[in-house]
């Protein structure tokens, strides 16, 4: 085929991608100046939208790069909120409880992945379901908690409600900007690789020497840091925490909208996914009952016209790649 | 093409991969039952049997896809038999699926990409390069940026075949990656496997077409019932009484 063979190159990185990324580092530089100018209401509407992108980023990567789909990651969303009023009513300060409460949680997820990771399919995601009702539990047994009546962090209230606003908002962003750098690092690396594999075909990918349970801990691992980490925020935010708003399965309901809406398996799918939730949010969230018609209504739609969310169309549509996970073999041919 | 690779008689070097007394139960159905199979350094054996034979259960037992209920598989000299499929990988065994199991949602360069990092351990350029090479051989380069998922069931065999290369192996388990093919691709396919005993991998290669396997072999090994009933060589095996017996009254295709 070859006599003498022209060195073949692997592109990752194009010219597009590089503007768009530059584009996004922008982006971040002038939404990190964003609470200097603008109203109170606007800072908040944006922390709520920084929370939705983790989310939603930390679904993404589990079960659309690791292929494990769960209904209970509201486990480690409430799980994050409640290590950090434990934490900052053990005297640490509040902010930093807010962090080290997410990693916390996010900690237990590896004992719990010594038996949730030999679930597959459909029983990791309902066994999941069933963990995050049961953390729900042993959360209100705490008498902290004062059961489902809840509490507050009262810390917070130390700080005036501006400086707090601004503070979350900052937190949030750049808890955004880590949890997306992160994923993205991990996924353009070996382990991007390895963990598709898994999902793709376990014992073809044990049988190339993938190490199948460890690949998936570590995506389970970090997916629970995430999903405690917007549950810290989202507690920074509302200031009180009832455990049923926590460890409701609502959160899972919006995860999955957003990532499936978005493009499952892409990486700026599910972003774009959270931008579309949250404005769907902002126009009919007052309209209750209706507006999750609406989300029902159009979760039926994608799954049947766009069954590759949105951003799996344009990128087939128009081979954008933004954030460029994958890879190029550039063929002679196309040169 | 008749191969000269035959271990040299009357030297008995110790045996890269071999399997004493194999038993594999699934439940009360006895699949193996006291197999003992050898592979040589460098050698290429070929594996016959009517369908239901066990030749499949028997490759699983030697990369490791699940462990056998009785007997011990040996990889230069050190057992193995608990070592898992990733395990084996690493060490030097790779193996093909007679259904293919490409990982649909990665390109073809994706997929073996993930054998040349992982089996392979290879890093950046090194293992770029190794894909390049494990695609050309299979005659894949051309579609190194297509989806798996969108490959014909041709492809997806010669993909099983490029991702097993891609980890840089020492014994190479193929499982009927010839069904199929034409005369051509065939004589492609025996050229392929010619080139990977020139580089010195081992070879187990179960296969139906024996007219392609004896072009390539050194040694024939058939199967029935679970058993090994002849071993030795290829138009040794085929003229053997037991083998003609197993065809005539096994379930011959
Ligand atoms: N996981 C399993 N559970 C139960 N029975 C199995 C399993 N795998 C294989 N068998 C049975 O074991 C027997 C041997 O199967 P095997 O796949 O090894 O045959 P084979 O020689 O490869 O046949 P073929 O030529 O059709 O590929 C068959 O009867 C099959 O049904
Ligand atoms: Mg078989």
């Amino acid at each position: 085929m070859s006599k003498q063979p022209a060195p073949l190159s692997v592109q990752r990185w194009t010219p597009l991608s590089v503007a768009a990324t530059l584009a996004i580092a922008g982006l971040m530089i002038a939404l990190a100046f964003t609470p200097l100018f603008a109203s109170a209401e606007v800072i908040d509407r944006l922390t709520t939208l920084f929370i939705y992108i983790i989310l939603a980023i930390m679904w993404n990567a589990l079960a659309g790069y690791g292929g494990l789909v769960s209904v209970g990651q509201q486990a480690f969303f409430g799980l994050g909120a409640y290590a950090a009023i434990r934490l900052s009513y053990w005297g640490v300060p509040v902010y930093p409880a807010l962090i080290l409460g997410a990693l916390l949680a996010g900690a237990v997820a590896l004992p719990l992945s010594v038996f949730a990771l030999r679930l597959k399919g459909g029983e990791f995601a309902i066994g999941m379901w069933v963990v995050a009702e049961l953390a729900h539990l042993l959360v209100n047994l705490d008498g902290l908690i004062q059961g489902e009546t809840g509490t507050s962090l009262i810390a917070l209230n130390a700080f005036s409600p501006d400086h707090r606003r601004a503070d979350n908002y900052w937190l949030a962003l750049a808890a955004m900007a880590v949890a997306a750098a992160v994923v993205f690092a991990l996924l353009r690396g070996r382990l991007g690789v390895s963990v598709q594999a898994i999902r793709d075909n376990e014992e073809a990918a044990a049988s190339i020497g993938v190490r199948v349970l460890g690949g998936k801990r570590v995506i389970f691992i970090l997916s629970a840091i995430g999903c405690a980490m917007a549950g810290t925020l989202w507690l920074a935010t509302s200031i009180t925490f009832e455990p049923k708003t926590y460890f409701s399965v609502q959160w899972s309901a919006y995860m999955i909208f957003m990532a499936l809406v978005g493009g499952l398996g892409t990486f700026e799918g599910p972003i774009l996914g959270a931008i579309l939730f949250f404005l769907m949010e902002s126009l009919f969230g007052a309209t209750g009952v209706w507006y999750l018609v609406g989300l029902g209504a159009a979760a039926v739609v994608f799954s049947l016209f766009l069954p590759q969310g949105l951003w799996g169309f344009i990128e087939n549509r128009f081979t954008w790649r933004f954030l460029p996970i994958g890879y190029h073999l550039r063929l002679p041919e196309e040169d | 093409m008749v191969s000269d690779h035959g271990a040299a008689a009357g030297q008995p070097a110790p045996p890269l991969l071999a399997a004493c007394g194999i038993a594999k139960r699934f439940n009360a159905l006895v699949v193996l039952d006291g197999v003992d199979f050898t592979l040589g350094a460098g050698e290429a054996v070929g594996i016959v049997g009517p369908n239901g034979a066990g030749k499949t259960t028997l490759l699983n037992v030697l990369a490791g896809a699940f462990p056998p209920s009785a007997g011990q598989v040996r990889f230069r000299a050190a057992d193995v038999t608990t070592a898992d499929a990733a395990r084996r990988c690493r060490l030097g065994i790779a193996r093909s699926h007679q259904v293919p199991r490409p990982f649909g949602g990665m390109t073809v360069f994706e997929n073996v990409l993930v054998a040349a990092s992982t089996g392979g351990g290879f890093r950046g350029r090194e293992a770029y390069d190794r894909v390049i090479d494990s695609l050309t051989l299979c005659g894949m380069l051309r579609l190194a940026n297509r989806r798996a998922e969108t490959l014909g069931l041709l492809d997806r065999k010669r993909l099983e075949l490029a991702r097993a290369l891609g980890t840089d192996p020492v014994v190479l388990l193929l499982d009927e990656i010839g069904g199929g093919l034409t005369d051509a691709e065939a004589a492609l396919l025996v050229e392929t496997i010619g080139e990977l005993r020139r580089r010195g991998i081992a070879l187990v290669w179960i296969e139906h077409i024996v007219h392609i396997l004896v072009q390539v072999i050194d040694r024939l090994v058939c199967m029935d019932a679970g058993r090994i009933i002849a071993d030795g060589e290829p138009q040794a095996v085929m003229a053997n009484a037991a083998v003609v017996d197993a065809y005539l009254g096994g379930g011959h295709r």
